[in-house]
Parts: structure tokens; C-alpha cells; sequence
């Protein structure tokens, strides 16, 4: 249980850096340390079970969430020539202030809504919604697209989190999960590339000119 | 109930095989097919089952609401009669029409695809047993056409009469949202019994709301006044297949729900009745009065319509005060006649569409202006719309008669009902439906005669020519239907009876007795029109005899002894109703301006005569442009800035967490 506290508290941790970082390489490999740090979860949370579909899972998670998103994201990067700087619409203190914000609300939000007793494991639930609004704040208050993806992977992340004690004997929800990042992030990859060829530049303001 | 689940699948199957096949030609064979097979085993199941059984089936439902509750009931089959008639013969009309390349034709595997969903949205409608599954079976079907109107989406009337399709549709969808949902939540359940029941023991509180949402929402869908606005604009521009089945099966779905209203909300009162009564007799004069003005075959066949449905909405509101009253009589003739006319509107109408869609692929324009003695180089096609013609104008022996005289025999029968109002109401009835009849019959000799007969007014229509079999064999299996339809004009109606019976709280011996005598009615009429038939074609027999014998002398239609007749002395559509419209000019909203210069010689002169719609123009015009003033107000918040929509659900989430917890 206390590998469960500790875990969730370096998430936490994670999502406030998320807001925190400059340089858009610096935000990729944030990305796999959340994903490694998801990876390991299921097995936390799950303990060892005769099936090992905990091992299972998190071997998958790691592959996917760990390794290959940040890979496919670092390779875009790459792809992109451009500034390497997060461009930010809000300061990076005020995104932090922001983050912030998100945990205390989760914090609150965690003892208004009546959940079924011995659900969720301590700190699971805020820290799973901290990763959900830091990763919605980094959509706002970014101005590049490849921000935009990462938020939503964090986001993502987050409900995935919510999703693990809730798949005991089962992993359907979780490949569900994986699935529906996965075709994200593609679709993402995608619409980047085509973005940075119709606008010349990963900025979404500029879709401002695609309005009535 | 197997037919319709094979009607169903092959609906089905057609549309997933056109929509895969895309624009290559096969698309144009395999949508076609699932609909002539769809509406052939549809068919097949409402004509070999009994009249006057019924079957129920309940399928497996993936929804937390409602159930997927199918049945058949003689109301349901005889308004699924014309769906797949028409069906059929739109499906092979269509095919023919939309073969080879034009401009559309990599459309035609979605076009298939939407078509198919229409008829299947219609058989699901009309089958439905369940608010939830009529109300996702309607919005099927009212979508479809949307996407089928817009086939020739690059001309911009196209698109507009699209728009103002699926706004007219969605209006009366939101009034049919509203009343069931209020219906369901009162009744505590979402079965029509369900509702039925929950009517029956008083538990709706607001009836009367009730009834006039429903009547508004499936007005809408009728086409009565004043929500007839869409037909005049959707008609003439949609592909005349789906124009036929529009007009014959979809606005008859508007019908079908007021019926299924009606039967759910439990015992009428007599304003009720008096409302529909007057809604039709005012949707039947000013349709027909429109119609009469109008310069373009199909425009002028949206507005008959509109005449005609507002026929059937009369014989309802009749059926409804005749309940309310307690005279059964009355009530079983009224309904009788409302769901009779339904079906012989459906045939002729669907008819006159397709033989007005032959003149435009044809000649390229069904202005009566640019058209002018095609019954002589399209004499099958001229023949079958005089005939389609002469039936919805209600000249006997078609069956557009019996459905008038049915309505008139309710009347008739309600001159007898204790009061003084509803005999005044009765017998204004009755002379506005003898006004109908006459201004019809006017309007029809205008379409049939100023396009069909007389003298080529363009070239394109003195170089018309027919299309060949397969185009004209959807037009001939309808003029079959019609014929068969007068013949055995007394099977339709015990047709339409047995539904009638089944309204309920129908005290079933007089209205068995009231049926008795408008069966014996109707075979009497048929009798005499047989023997006026025999006679005619008996005295043309004669005349061509004594005629042959000294040799005919052709000469040029409306010639009038002119020694060099020109097709521009010819009646124009404006001139023929000029007389009505001067003594009638606010009903038929015909405006003549004529430009001259002055003296007894006038070098220079131009007419325009315009037929503007008031209610379009002055009501429904106004109030749009309001509301999209106001939403363009709303424009400040759609500034073009991705994130800070993202924002915009993220502080909605935010709020609604913080707000109930």
C-alpha cells in the first residue's frame, strides 16, 4: 500500500512539472516518466495475482505509455523545425498557481462525492484528477499543438489512472483505454504534420483564420 | 411480421452495398435493387396478411430507454401500402433516371444509401409501438430526405430548399420530442399501450397541451397551413423520385402520428375536432387556390398537396367530432374517408411527380411556360398525367371521388348532430369541399391542358421525345395501381374501415352500419361510372365509325381559324387563372403588373405576374432573420481560438463538479 502512496505522490509531482518546463524535449521525456510511473500501478494497486494480469498490463502500459508515445512524440519533435521552446499563452508561474489550483479542488472534490467504500486506494483519486486538469491547463495555456497533444495524453493518463482498481480479474477497460490514446496520439501525429503544412508554423492560434 | 423483418434487411443490405459501391455505376444497380426488394417483400407482407389482424414482436434493444417494439396493425398496413408502392416504383424510376454520367454521378452511392434509410425509417415509423424507437425511426427518416433533396447541391436553390427542408423538419421534430417526452414521463413508461392507458385513467394532466404539440409536430410534417411552407420550396427542386415518395409516403407519416396521437390521448373533445376541421379546410382552399396561380408543374403539384392533406386532416377533425358528440356514424365515415383519401392522394400524386420528372429530364423545365403539346410526342406520358389528373381533381369514376364523397357523407350524417354550431360548422364544411373540388378540377385542367396539350411553346419541348420502357414502366405500374384503385375503390375503403373500427372507444354497430352504407354508396357509384365508361368509349367507337368513312382533316390544336396561328396565342399559366385572381387576389397572393406606355399604340409593354408566398415571406421570413441576428450576436464567443474553447468545457466541468457537490 505505502508503494501506492509514494507512487501517486511522484505523480503528482509529475503533473505540476508538466506546467514548469521551457523546452518541448524536456516536456516528452515527462511524458515517459508518467507513463513509467503508470506502468507500475497495476501492480501496486492490484498486488500480485495468480493470473498475472497485472504484470501483463503494466508490461503493456510501460511499452506503450513509457516507451512508444514518448518515441512517437520526440520523433515529431525532431521532425519539426521550429523554435524547441514551449511558447506559453499564461506564465509558467500562473500555470503552476494553476496546477495547484486543480490539486486543492481534487483534494476538496475527493471528500464531497460518496464513493463506495474501499474503491479507490488514498490519494488515487486526486492525484488521478490533478493529471487530468494540469493536462487540460497545458491544452489552454500552450500555443503550440505538440503542447496540445501532450495535454491530452496527460489527461488521458489521468483516466486511465481512475481506471485501475476499477479493472480487478479484467483488462478490457484498460486496452480500451490504450486503444483510444493510441488512435489519439496517431490522429494527433497526423493532424500535426498537416497542420505544420497548411499553416507553416504548430501554432494554433492561427486557426483563428479557419473561423466564419 | 417475417415479410417486414426481410423488408427491413434488404432495405438494409441495399443501402450498405450502395454506400460501399460509392459512384461507380454499380451503385446505381444494387441501391435501386435493395428498394424494389424492400418494398416488394414489404409489400407482399401487408397484402397477403389478413385485414384486420394484428401482430407484435419486441426485439432485443441496446438502450437504457424505450424498446424496440415493432408491430402490425390494419392502421399500420394501410399506411405502409403506399410507402412500398411508391417505393418500388421511385426505386426504378430513380435507377433510370440517375443511369449514366453526369455532373452527380459520383453522389449516387450516397444518394442509394439515404434513400434506402428513407424507406426504412418509414417502415420503421409506421411499425414503431414504442415513443423512444418512433422518435429515432422518425429522425431516420426525417434526415434522409435532407441528404437526397441536396443532390445537386451546386445550385444554390438547392441547397436553400435543403436548409429550409431540415429546419421545417427539425421544428416539428422538437414539438414531437416535447410531447412524448411529457406523455412518458406522465404515463411512467414509453410503450404506446403504456400511454395509452396512462390516458385512459386520467393520469395525463394536460391533454390539451399534449394534443397541440402533437398536431403542431406532425402539421409540420403534413405540410397544413400555415407549416406548408417547405413543400413549395423542397418539391420542385429535389429528384423527382424522391420527390414521388415524399409526396405520396412521407407526408402521410405526419398523418400515420396524429392518427397514433389521437388513439393515444384518449376520448376527444369536440374543439379538438372543430380544430382540425378548420385547419384542413383552411390548408385545402389556400393550397388549391395557390396551386391554381402557379406557373411550374411541380410548385403547383406541392401546393395541390397541401390541398389534398388538408383534405384528410378535415375527414379527421370530422372523425374527432363525431367521437366527442357520440355519434359514431359520423365519426367512422370521417375517419373512413381521411385514411381512403390518404391512399388515392398517394397514387396519384406519386404519378403526376414522376410524370413531371419524365418532362424535365425531357424538355429540362416543368415551367408551363417553356412546355406546350407533349401529348403528342410523349403520349404515354401525356395520357397517364391526365389521368393521374383527372383522379386528384375528383372526377369520377377515380377513386379521388369516393374519398370526397366519403368525407361529404360524414357531412352529410353530421347535419343530424344536436346544435346549432356544428350544423353551420357541417354545412360551411360542405361547401368549402364542393369550392375545393371546382377549384381543383381548375388547377389540374391548367397543369394538364397549358403543358400537355396545344402547341410547343420552346423548342426543347417541340423536340421532346419519350425515354423508352424502363422509364415509363414505373409510370405504367402506378397508372395500373390507380386503375385497380377505382375498381376496386370498395375493397380500399373496408380497408380503411377496418382501421377505422379499430380508433378507439368506437361504439362498433353503427359504425359498422355507417360503413355498410358507404359501401353500398361506393359500389353504386362504381356501377354508374362503369356503365359512363362503357358509354364513352362506346359513342368514340361510334364517332370514329361514321367518321372513318369521309376522311379527317388535321389542323393545329386551339387553332381558332387564324390562318397563321402562332403557339404564343396559346392560354399562358398566368392568363388562364386571371379571371380567379382578380376576384379572389388575397388567397391566391397573385400580383400582375403591367407596364405600358400610354396611348392607343404602345410601342413598348411588359407583364409580370408573380405568385409570392405571404405566409413564407411575412411570417416565417421575419422570424428567422430575427433569430439569426441574435445568434450572430452570440459570434463573440466563436473567436477562432482553439485552447480557449478547451477552456470553455474545462471551466463547464469545473462549475457543474463545484455547483452539485
Amino acid at each position: 500500500m505505502e508503494m501506492t502512496q509514494y507512487l501517486l505522490v511522484a505523480l503528482v509531482c509529475v503533473n505540476l512539472a508538466y506546467l514548469a518546463v521551457t523546452r518541448l524535449i524536456t516536456l516528452t521525456r515527462i511524458t515517459a516518466v508518467q507513463g513509467l510511473l503508470l506502468a507500475a500501478m497495476p501492480l501496486a494497486v492490484l498486488g500480485p495475482d495468480p493470473h498475472s494480469h497485472a504484470l501483463i498490463l503494466s508490461l503493456g502500459v510501460f511499452a506503450i505509455k513509457a516507451i512508444g508515445f514518448p518515441w512517437l512524440l520526440a520523433r515529431t519533435l525532431s521532425r519539426l523545425s521550429g523554435d524547441p521552446v514551449v511558447e506559453p499563452y499564461l506564465g509558467f508561474n500562473l500555470s503552476l498557481l494553476s496546477g495547484v489550483a486543480g490539486l486543492l479542488f481534487s483534494l476538496w472534490l475527493e471528500t464531497r462525492l460518496p464513493f463506495p467504500p474501499g474503491l479507490f486506494p488514498p490519494l488515487l483519486f486526486p492525484a488521478a484528477l490533478t493529471s487530468i486538469f494540469s493536462g487540460l491547463a497545458l491544452v489552454v495555456a500552450r500555443r503550440k499543438a505538440i503542447t496540445q497533444v501532450i495535454g491530452y495524453l496527460a489527461a488521458d493518463n489521468g483516466i486511465f489512472l481512475l481506471g485501475v482498481p476499477l479493472a480487478q480479474g479484467s483488462v478490457w477497460l484498460e486496452l480500451s483505454v490504450l486503444l483510444d490514446v493510441f488512435v489519439a496520439v496517431f490522429v494527433m501525429g497526423i493532424a500535426l504534420h498537416h497542420i505544420n503544412k497548411t499553416f507553416e508554423s504548430i501554432d494554433v492560434g492561427r486557426f483563428c483564420s479557419l473561423r466564419d | 411480421m417475417e415479410w417486414l423483418g426481410l423488408s427491413l434487411a434488404c432495405y438494409l443490405i441495399g443501402a450498405i452495398c450502395a454506400v460501399a459501391c460509392g459512384g461507380r455505376e454499380a451503385a446505381n444497380r444494387l441501391g435501386p435493387a435493395g428498394a424494389l426488394a424492400g418494398s416488394l417483400a414489404g409489400l407482399a407482407g401487408v397484402l397477403l396478411s389478413p385485414a384486420s389482424a394484428a401482430s407484435h414482436i419486441v426485439l432485443p434493444w441496446g438502450l437504457p430507454l424505450g424498446a424496440f417494439s415493432l408491430g402490425l396493425d390494419p392502421a399500420s398496413r394501410l399506411f405502409l401500402l403506399p410507402v412500398y408502392v411508391l417505393g418500388a416504383a421511385a426505386a426504378v424510376s430513380g435507377a433510370s433516371a440517375l443511369a449514366g454520367h453526369d455532373a452527380c454521378s459520383d453522389r449516387r452511392g450516397t444518394h442509394w444509401f439515404f434513400f434506402n434509410l428513407l424507406l426504412l425509417g418509414l417502415s420503421l415509423v409506421m411499425t414503431a409501438r414504442d415513443a423512444v424507437c418512433f422518435l429515432i425511426a422518425w429522425e431516420i427518416m426525417s434526415l434522409a430526405p435532407f441528404f437526397l433533396i441536396s443532390l445537386h447541391d451546386d445550385e444554390s436553390e438547392v441547397r436553400e430548399a435543403a436548409w429550409i427542408y431540415l429546419v421545417a423538419a427539425h421544428i416539428g421534430a422538437a414539438c414531437l420530442i416535447a410531447f412524448f417526452t411529457l406523455a412518458m414521463v406522465q404515463a411512467g413508461g414509453s410503450s404506446f399501450e403504456t400511454i395509452a392507458a396512462a390516458a385512459g385513467d386520467g393520469r395525463l394532466t394536460a391533454p390539451a397541451l399534449l394534443f397541440l404539440l402533437a398536431l403542431a409536430g406532425f402539421a409540420a410534417k403534413i405540410g397544413l397551413f400555415p407549416f406548408h411552407i417547405w413543400l413549395p420550396e423542397v418539391y420542385p427542386t429535389a429528384p423527382s423520385h424522391v420527390t414521388a415518395v415524399m409526396s405520396a409516403g412521407m407526408i402521410n407519416v405526419g398523418v400515420y402520428g396524429l392518427w397514433r396521437a389521437l388513439e393515444m390521448l384518449g376520448p376527444p373533445v369536440a374543439w379538438q375536432g372543430w380544430l382540425l376541421v378548420g385547419l384542413g379546410l383552411v390548408s385545402a382552399l389556400f393550397g388549391i387556390l395557390r396551386a391554381q396561380g402557379l406557373g411550374g408543374l411541380k410548385r403547383l403539384l406541392a401546393y395541390s398537396s397541401v390541398e389534398n392533406m388538408g383534405l384528410v386532416c378535415l375527414g379527421l377533425g370530422l372523425g374527432l367530432v363525431g367521437r366527442a358528440a357520440g355519434d359514431d356514424a359520423v365519426a367512422m365515415l370521417g375517419l373512413c374517408g381521411a385514411l381512403f383519401h390518404v391512399l388515392s392522394h398517394a397514387a396519384f400524386k406519386g404519378l403526376l411527380f414522376l410524370c413531371a420528372g419524365e418532362v424535365l429530364l425531357v424538355v429540362g423545365s416543368v415551367r408551363i411556360a417553356h412546355l406546350g403539346g407533349l401529348a403528342k410526342r410523349m403520349p404515354l406520358v401525356g395520357g397517364l398525367f391526365l389521368l393521374a389528373a383527372a383522379g386528384i381533381a375528383g372526377l369520377p369514376p377515380l377513386s379521388g371521388f369516393i374519398g370526397e364523397l366519403v368525407l361529404a357523407l360524414a357531412m352529410l350524417a353530421g347535419l343530424d348532430l344536436p346544435g346549432l354550431l356544428p350544423k353551420v360548422g357541417m354545412a360551411g364544411a360542405l361547401a368549402a369541399l364542393a369550392a375545393v373540388g371546382g377549384f381543383a378540377l381548375a388547377a389540374f385542367a391548367k397543369a394538364g391542358g397549358l403543358s400537355f396539350l396545344g402547341q410547343p411553346r420552346t423548342p426543347a419541348a417541340a423536340k421532346a421525345q419519350s425515354r423508352g420502357r424502363l422509364a415509363e414502366a414505373p409510370l405504367v405500374f402506378l397508372a395500373v395501381c390507380v386503375v385497380l384503385a377505382a375498381l376496386f375503390a370498395p375493397a380500399l375503403l373496408s380497408l380503411a374501415g377496418q382501421a377505422a373500427l379499430n380508433f378507439p372507444g368506437m361504439d362498433l354497430a353503427p359504425a359498422r352500419a355507417a360503413l355498410t352504407m358507404a359501401l353500398a354508396t361506393t359500389r353504386t357509384v362504381c356501377l354508374i361510372s362503369a356503365a359512363l365508361v362503357v358509354l364513352a368509349a362506346a359513342l368514340l367507337l361510334l364517332r370514329n365509325r361514321l367518321t372513318a368513312a369521309h376522311g379527317r382533316r388535321a389542323a393545329p390544336t386551339w387553332g381558332c381559324a387564324y390562318t397563321a396561328p402562332t403557339a404564343r396565342m396559346q392560354y399562358t399559366a398566368g392568363s388562364f387563372v386571371e379571371p380567379t385572381a382578380r376576384i379572389m387576389p388575397v388567397p391566391m397572393g397573385m400580383t400582375i403588373q403591367l407596364d405600358m406606355d400610354p396611348g392607343l399604340f404602345p410601342a413598348r409593354a411588359t407583364l409580370t405576374v408573380a405568385t409570392p408566398d405571404a405566409v413564407k415571406n411575412r411570417f416565417f421570413t421575419p422570424i428567422f432573420e430575427a433569430v439569426a441576428r441574435g445568434c450572430d450576436a452570440l459570434k463573440v464567443v466563436q473567436h477562432g481560438r482553439v485552447h480557449l474553447y478547451i477552456l470553455y468545457v474545462l471551466a463547464t466541468v469545473v462549475a457543474l463538479l463545484a455547483w452539485k457537490l
